[in-house]
């Protein structure tokens, strides 16, 4: 009885802090936050999105995916080129650098039918060097070293979304939340559980039948199509790209907002990034203590919680369909009268 | 000017074997790529030209920051690697570590030494012999290429022909096995992280005298291609990252030359991935089997 009733008082609190959540989210642009805010924000947001991608391949896949900056740097540069090049709209630009990305998921994933575990990292940590080393060289497309400059803003119905007008903001808001969407629908489908498989055992996972190599290379091309989709929509919010935002930090950034967050949580990613992002702003007064700090914190972190905050094992019960659930609980009636 | 470029490449490649003969080490024992190596290689440089400062001399500054180098990987791993270990924690738990760890090293040295270049003594140079029309060797390309090599040979012999050589092979077996048999797995690989420290601080006073340069990042590029070099000859074997780094260095110098000197980085990473691909365990690894 007692039980009972405080697992209702959680549920009702969490019901309140979500309620809250979305409330705090849908007013934060109109309380009147100078647009340097605002742009936290949206990184925040940004890079909640790139660890919602690599939380697919290395909290539920369990794959340490070391070069996911290079998927980043990719989708970013299909948007801007387009954009500026082509002057094509937002929409064309998402979906081609969806596309691209998604076809150099499928590239990277193929070394993962002969490699796995530290190998398989050192091959995605060559890959995102050699994306952000063929972009500085690559001057006919990409302007090597100086950058793609003047992105236009996206426009939807002849309203231009800037940080300034909270447009942005919510194309942030609206973006985020469909890819978190997908992620929880993936994470709890066939394929999410296939994919805990691997992460648990991959031997074993072979062993049940399951094409490894497929569902690996599948989790590395939902990763890169996710940070394609980051990758465009930074370009925009930023207008100015260069390759040098795309190097060996970002991608450890990435891995290290997934840890601190718990790996395999969605709510993690965004508290992960959340203080990550926010972290160096916050504390601007220390200057380069600040990397000092974030560095201390993570070893800190990692001694007295390696799961991350809001990692661990969920206490749900496993999900079996209906059906079979009521299939297995016949049968263990059934031993229990045999017995 | 093709052999030009291989010699240059050879002198190069071996200063990038004495860095990543540390991270093989750390790899063969742990199974663990220590992101703290390349930051290390950058305290050992600035080490050095702190103490050349102090008017010692350039040999005993290089002597002292080698050895201090070393106690600082040393200390690594006694004071945020050991406890992880104790607590059975998980790989990626030990790679955010020393991701961290090489964080504040990085961001104690620009604090302390400032983030701008700083010559380097250019402590090598007694000139240069021409052999043939073209082939200019400088005296600070035979120094690297002697001390890398008579340092890889010594940690060649403390591996193979040394009792520690020995217990370090043990605990690279298997690590409970070893306990058992009295050897003090702690110990093993605090040391084997301290003679990591030392090639890699060596390496860096190597470099930093041969480019005539040294900042507190140069530890970040140089680490990952080290890295990749010891990769690319088999993690765990000696004589294969030593391979390795040779590899990259001539691979990288050709590259400079017959590409242009911006396609210098990106030709070692290439050259990691396709041989990863055809040779998963590297050009010497030895295959391992997975037992159930």
């Amino acid at each position: 009885m007692n039980k009972k009733k405080r697992i209702k008082f959680t549920s009702l609190t969490s019901k309140i802090l979500i309620t809250s959540l979305v409330l705090i989210v849908l007013v934060f642009p109109f309380l009147g936050f100078s647009s340097y805010i605002v742009r936290i924000a949206v990184m925040v947001m940004v890079y909640c999105m790139l660890a919602l991608g690599l939380n697919i391949l290395t909290g539920c896949t369990g794959q340490v995916s070391l070069g996911n900056a290079g998927f980043y740097a990719i989708g970013a540069y299909c948007a801007g080129i387009l954009a500026t090049k082509f002057n094509a709209g937002f929409m064309v630009c998402l979906i081609v650098a969806m596309i691209v990305t998604a076809l150099s998921g499928l590239i990277i994933g193929i070394p993962t039918l002969r490699l796995k575990g530290s190998y398989l990292s050192i091959v995605t940590l060559g890959f995102g060097e050699i994306v952000r080393l063929i972009i500085l060289n690559w001057e006919s497309l990409t302007n090597g070293p100086l950058g793609v400059r003047n992105i236009p803003k996206p426009s939807f119905f002849g309203l231009t979304l800037t940080l300034n007008n909270g447009g942005m903001y919510f194309q942030a808001v609206i973006l985020l939340s469909l890819i978190a969407l997908v992620c929880y629908l993936v994470m709890n489908s066939k394929y999410g559980r296939t994919f805990n498989a691997i992460k648990e055992d991959e031997l074993a996972a072979n062993m049940m039948g399951i094409n490894c190599a497929f569902y690996k290379t599948l989790a590395f091309v939902l990763s890169a199509t996710i940070s394609g989709i980051a990758g465009c929509f930074y370009a925009y919010v930023i207008t100015y790209i260069e390759p040098n935002m795309f190097n060996f930090d970002t991608s450890i950034m990435i891995l290290s907002i997934v840890i601190l967050g718990g790996m395999g949580s969605i709510r993690g990613m965004l508290l992960g990034s959340l203080i990550l992002v926010s972290f160096p702003e916050v504390f601007r007064f220390l200057n380069e203590y600040r990397f000092v700090i974030y560095g201390i914190s993570l070893v800190v972190l990692m001694r007295y919680r390696p799961q991350g905050i809001l990692g661990g094992r969920s206490s749900k019960p496993y999900p079996l369909p209906k059906a079979l659930r009521e299939r297995v609980d016949s049968l263990n009636s059934d031993v229990g009268t045999y017995e | 000017m093709f052999a030009q470029q291989i010699f240059n490449g050879l002198s190069i490649g071996m200063a990038y074997a004495l860095v990543a003969v540390g991270y093989s080490l750390v790899f063969g024992i742990l199974r663990l790529i220590n992101f703290s190596h390349g930051s290390v290689y950058a305290f050992g440089a600035m080490m050095t030209l702190f103490f050349v400062s102090t008017r010692i001399g350039i040999i005993p500054a290089i002597i002292v920051s080698a050895l201090l180098s070393g106690v600082v990987a040393a200390l690594i791993n006694k004071w945020t690697l050991e406890p992880l270990r104790l607590k059975n924690s998980s790989k990626i738990a030990s790679l955010i570590t020393t991701i961290g760890v090489s964080n504040v090293i990085q961001n104690m040295l620009i604090i302390v030494f400032g983030s701008q270049r700083e010559a380097f003594p250019a402590f090598m140079d007694f000139g240069s012999v021409t052999i043939g029309n073209s082939l200019v060797i400088k005296s600070s390309q035979i120094v690297v290429f002697v001390v890398g090599l008579i340092l890889l040979l010594v940690l060649t012999i403390i591996v193979n022909k040394t009792k520690f050589g020995l217990s370090m092979k043990a605990v690279q077996q298997n690590m409970r096995a070893a306990s058992l048999m009295g050897i003090e797995n702690n110990r093993v690989i605090t040391i084997t992280f301290f003679l990591g420290g030392v090639t890699a601080a060596i390496g860096g006073a190597l470099l930093g005298g041969y480019y005539q340069i040294a900042y507190p990042m140069m530890g970040a590029m140089l680490g990952l291609k080290a890295f990749a070099a010891s990769v690319l000859g088999g993690i765990g074997v000696l004589y294969g990252s030593v391979i390795g780094g040779l590899i990259v260095g001539v691979i990288e110098s050709l590259a400079a030359t017959y590409l242009g000197g911006t396609y210098r980085d990106l030709v070692a990473f290439l050259i990691l991935i396709i041989v990863l691909i055809i040779r998963p365990n590297g050009i010497f690894g030895k295959k391992t089997t997975e037992k159930v």
